[in-house]
């Protein structure tokens, strides 16, 4: 057998208890290789469970920066007797087992490294407390791995001095686990493992955080002062990273009152309710839901779409489809999103692709949900919002003013003669709007989701509706000039063939197209960030015979709104779909992509691993 | 409906109010429903509330839902932003409008299928918030809109115009909105325009959920015989708890009843509701007492109408949720953004 030797770039897989406190110390695990300069993915693999069901935790570790998901496991950390046969399966040969060796077991694998740790014995042994026996088990064998990997324990010690700020009573006993599972491990277990951590500085100017985390912020930074919500995993800690950050940052000194105001609405239709009615009166209202909400929200976001009510909503994408896997990951609320609600309507969707873009698209949607009077929908996703990711650091320009779009004031309407609510006075399908109590006589109107003329009055004139229905393709196309560009990875085109990604399938394409440029394969590659699409897309798309469309859904749900909204030629586009709710991996896009242009050209690539 | 186009000049001798305007310049569109619809006399109403109160249009916003009620908001008010938004759901946008900018008077107007059927959820919800809201429910017992069908506060066995039975309990949405802790519940009559204006007046002034439960016979499909929501039924089984009498602040007090029979409650900013006590046993306080009488006046086919229930004590949405007085939406990005050197704090924080 040869042991798996790795410096740096590894996988580690923790296998738990739901509710055993386990996620908090792997947490800090992953936490504490980013300190030593290691870029870091940690992945939490949870059940719809609070107590009793398994739950993983798997951490990529890589200097070169390849942070998707990885099959097989190199160090798997065995503490669920329940999942013992499938964490087995996962380790991959050479590859180190440590479990809690106070009930000795047979795993019947020779290629196989076993660490004995007695976490058990040696919490019962040091502590007295009940609750404290069984949660520092963790923390035991986080400080056996900081041993084992030649990672500075120091690191460990501050990350809990840290985490129990306000807290101190707690820091001495963590300190004393960190400790005992450190010293066991040097004292029993020298050099057994052959996978290190060595400092880098790799993730100097990095930050490691949430996509939610991030889009709650960046939704404080973009001035929303209204959030309502409808608790819906896996967006819930969207709204609580937005209530978290407005507590710290928007709390008016003087009075100590908010200067924003959060409900938890009575379901995801009053939420979306709310946020529409604050944007309908210049107030800055979103919420976040997932797929499930999407489709509760849906005839509100036709009437925000048709009355040009400015609103913006995040998707976090959960596997679907109706309830489906509400703690796994897919992108398949693309179609939905695009088109939601009945009648002829389309939205803009923002698709950020680490915390870093969830940070600046949650404060840009606010903008160009003003600036264009209509819903944003940001469109993330479970492994985005609820990992921890490692991205650049975020950045605000202080210049920067909120973009309110075209509202006229009391001053304004003083000097029109003619207020039209939905006038296309300059061209471009964006009308002008009043916010109400604007003026004593002038800019009131009334706001509608039945058939309207130019000055918001009832109409059943069906060529009045027309051109009014026309307008609002007009405000979509100037909306397709003012989203996102669309990032190429390459400065100029090279290839006939080219590949079209979006959100967080960007964590595993780099490693993709690297590894099939080891065999031989150049690929043109795009990354879609927003919809409606614009010049580039079309371009990018014209200029390759054959390109593959990789999402994480079944029906290649981009795919299909690309064929739509372009006319493209079904042939010209492969999916590459991964929908087993596990984020998508380089190994699955390049296998796809390979195995597609040496032989076997099925015009889809589906599947799971 | 009246296809007469209003005329836009005024009599010079109209009676003006404090802000120098007439009713006239509180009117909305020609309205669309049915002549004689309840839903005109309560937009009459409302419009001469406002008048009376002299209250700037522009500072009041005009939120409904869908069906023929949630039409009316289009006849009052013209100078007034208004929100017809999707079945049910008026409360929501009310919400959110409120959060945005508390200062300005928001005007609800639903109807029985909008309230008590697809929209109670969001009924019940924002009572219990205590949302700062007069919201009228202008109750006809039928889907007018969609020709006749039972609502949900249509009396049990009462008969619809095809001569179909309800097969269903009613629902008695002022009962419920005491149950849920609403701070103001009345009910009136579309057609007691002396009781419904004290009324509207009141709840207009009232900080909270205000409610208002309005009896407005449907003429097409809910006027006849054997209707319990019909102009007959109600003139005959109105049993009003107490006529109202609303002095706004700063004007001198007085009333046309006599010391004793009279109660006055003085509402968030001062001025006065002063009730007619037409029964010793009621207190428009007392939630348990209210109820009782709701219910025995049930139990004799009564329909009880007036000031049901009033707590000016309770604290409103945004007091509750400690809001900045300043409205949200004149926040500037000097109040909102944080700024660079916080965010480079939080990047710390996040290393």
């Amino acid at each position: 057998m040869s042991n798996i030797k790795s410096t740096n770039e590894f996988v580690i897989k923790f296998a738990n208890v739901n509710g055993s406190g386990s996620a908090s110390a792997n947490q800090m695990f992953a936490k504490g290789v980013f300190r030593s300069g290691v870029p870091v993915s940690p992945k939490n693999i949870f059940p719809s469970n609070i107590q009793g069901l398994p739950t993983w935790f798997e951490v990529r570790v890589s200097e070169k920066g390849y942070l998707g998901r990885r099959e097989g496991a190199d160090i798997v950390v065995a503490m669920n007797p329940q999942s013992y046969n499938q964490d087995l399966m996962e380790l991959n040969s050479g590859g180190y087992l440590l479990y809690d060796s106070s009930w000795k077991r047979d795993f019947k694998r020779t290629d196989i490294n076993v660490i004995e740790i007695p976490l058990t014995k040696l919490c019962v042994e040091e502590f007295s407390n009940s609750k404290q026996r069984l949660l520092f088990k963790n923390i035991v064998y986080v400080g056996a791995l900081s041993y084992l990997l030649n990672m500075e324990k120091e690191i460990y010690e501050i990350l809990i001095k840290e985490q129990f700020k306000g807290k101190e009573k707690l820091i001495d006993p963590n300190v004393k686990a960190l400790n005992l599972g450190y010293d066991y491990a040097r004292e029993n277990l020298k050099e057994i493992c052959e996978i290190k951590i060595e400092t880098s500085d790799k993730t100097k100017g990095m930050i490691l955080t949430s996509g939610n985390d991030a889009s709650g912020l960046g939704c404080v930074y973009g001035g929303a002062t209204v959030c309502a919500w409808y608790p819906i995993t896996p967006s819930t800690s969207l709204a609580e990273a937005f209530t978290d950050f407005s507590e710290k940052l928007r709390v008016e000194e003087e009075t100590n009152k908010n200067k924003y105001a959060i409900i938890q609405a009575e379901d995801e239709l009053a939420a979306v309710g709310m946020a529409i009615g604050a944007n309908w009166n210049g107030a800055r209202g979103f919420t976040a839901t997932s797929g499930p909400g999407i489709s509760l929200m849906s005839e509100f976001i036709g009437l925000a779409y048709f009355a040009e009510v400015p609103l913006v909503l995040f998707d976090i994408q959960r596997g679907g489809p109706s309830t489906g896997m509400p703690t796994r990951t897919q992108q398949s609320d693309v179609l939905s999103c695009a088109y939601a609600s009945h009648g002829d309507t389309k939205h803009v969707l923002l698709i950020p692709s680490d915390p870093k873009e969830c940070f600046e698209f949650a404060a840009e949607a606010f903008d160009l949900a003003d600036r264009i009077q209509t819903p944003v929908i940001v469109l993330s996703d479970l492994d985005l919002g609820m990992n921890d990711w490692t991205c650049p650091e975020f950045k605000w320009d202080d210049t920067k003013l909120f973009d309110k779009g075209k509202v006229l004031h009391g001053k304004d309407l003083e000097e029109i003669e003619n207020f039209g609510r939905y006038l296309d006075v300059d061209g471009d399908g964006i009308p002008y709007r009043t916010y109400p109590g604007a003026h004593p006589e002038k800019g009131a109107y009334f706001t509608r989701g039945t058939s309207h003329d130019e000055y918001a009055k009832y109409t059943e004139d069906g060529v009045v509706n027309a051109r009014n229905l026309s307008r609002l393709l007009k405000k979509y196309q100037t909306a397709s000039e003012l989203v996102p560009n669309p990032i190429f990875k390459q400065e100029t085109n090279t290839s006939s063939i080219g590949v079209i990604y979006y959100g967080s399938t960007e964590a595993s394409m780099q490693e993709a197209l690297d590894l099939l440029h080891e065999e031989g394969v150049i690929l043109d590659a795009m990354r879609l960030r927003a919809f409606p699409f614009n010049l580039e897309v079309w371009e990018f798309i014209e200029d390759h015979d054959l390109l593959f469309i990789v999402e994480q859904n079944r029906d290649g749900q981009m795919r299909t709104l690309i064929m739509a909204e372009g006319g493209i030629i079904p042939d010209k586009l492969v999916s590459v779909l991964c929908f087993d709710g596990q984020p998508i991996t380089a190994d699955f896009i390049s296998n796809k992509i390979s195995s597609h242009l040496t032989g076997s050209p099925s015009k889809t690539a589906v599947g799971g691993k | 409906m009246t296809y007469i186009v209003k005329p836009k000049n005024h009599h010079p001798d109209l009676e003006k109010n404090e802000l120098g305007l007439t009713r006239r310049d509180y009117e909305g569109s020609i309205s669309s429903l049915c002549a004689g619809c309840g839903h005109d006399s309560i937009s009459a109403a409302i419009l001469e509330a406002c008048f009376e109160l002299s209250l700037s249009a522009h500072n009041i916003a005009k939120l409904s839902g869908i069906g023929c009620s949630s039409k009316a908001p289009a006849y009052f008010l013209n100078q007034s932003h208004g929100f017809n938004s999707v079945h049910g759901r008026m409360p929501s946008v009310a919400t959110g409008a409120n959060l945005a900018n508390h200062e300005m008077l928001y005007l609800g107007i639903s109807g029985d299928g909008d309230t008590a059927s697809i929209g109670i959820g969001q009924f019940i919800h924002a009572a219990r918030r205590q949302l700062n809201v007069v919201y009228v429910v202008e109750n006809n017992g039928t889907y007018g809109l969609t020709k006749g069908q039972f609502s949900a506060t249509n009396d049990l066995e009462s008969k619809s115009k095809y001569g179909e039975d309800n097969l269903f309990p009613s629902i008695d949405l002022a009962a419920m909105a005491i149950q849920l802790e609403a701070s103001f519940v009345a009910r009136s009559f579309s057609g007691d325009k002396e009781q419904l204006v004290p009324l509207l007046k009141a709840a207009m002034k009232h900080k909270g959920f205000s409610f208002l439960d309005i009896i407005s016979p449907c003429v097409a499909f809910n006027n006849h015989g054997t209707s319990t929501k019909s102009y007959d039924y109600i003139r005959e089984h109105n049993e009003s708890v107490s006529k109202p009498d609303f002095v706004p602040l700063g004007k001198e007090i007085t009333t046309s009843y006599e010391e004793g029979q009279s109660v006055q409650v003085p509402l968030h900013d001062g001025s006065l509701i002063s009730l007619e006590k037409l029964s010793k046993d009621f207190d428009p306080s007392n939630k348990a007492s209210s109820l009782t009488k709701i219910n025995k006046a049930e139990e004799k086919g009564k329909v009880l109408t007036g000031l049901l229930y009033i707590n000016t004590e309770s604290k409103d949405l945004k007091e509750t949720l400690n809001v900045v007085d300043k409205p949200l939406n004149q926040l500037s990005e000097k109040d909102l953004c944080p700024g660079a050197e916080k965010l480079q704090a939080i990047n710390k924080d996040l290393c």
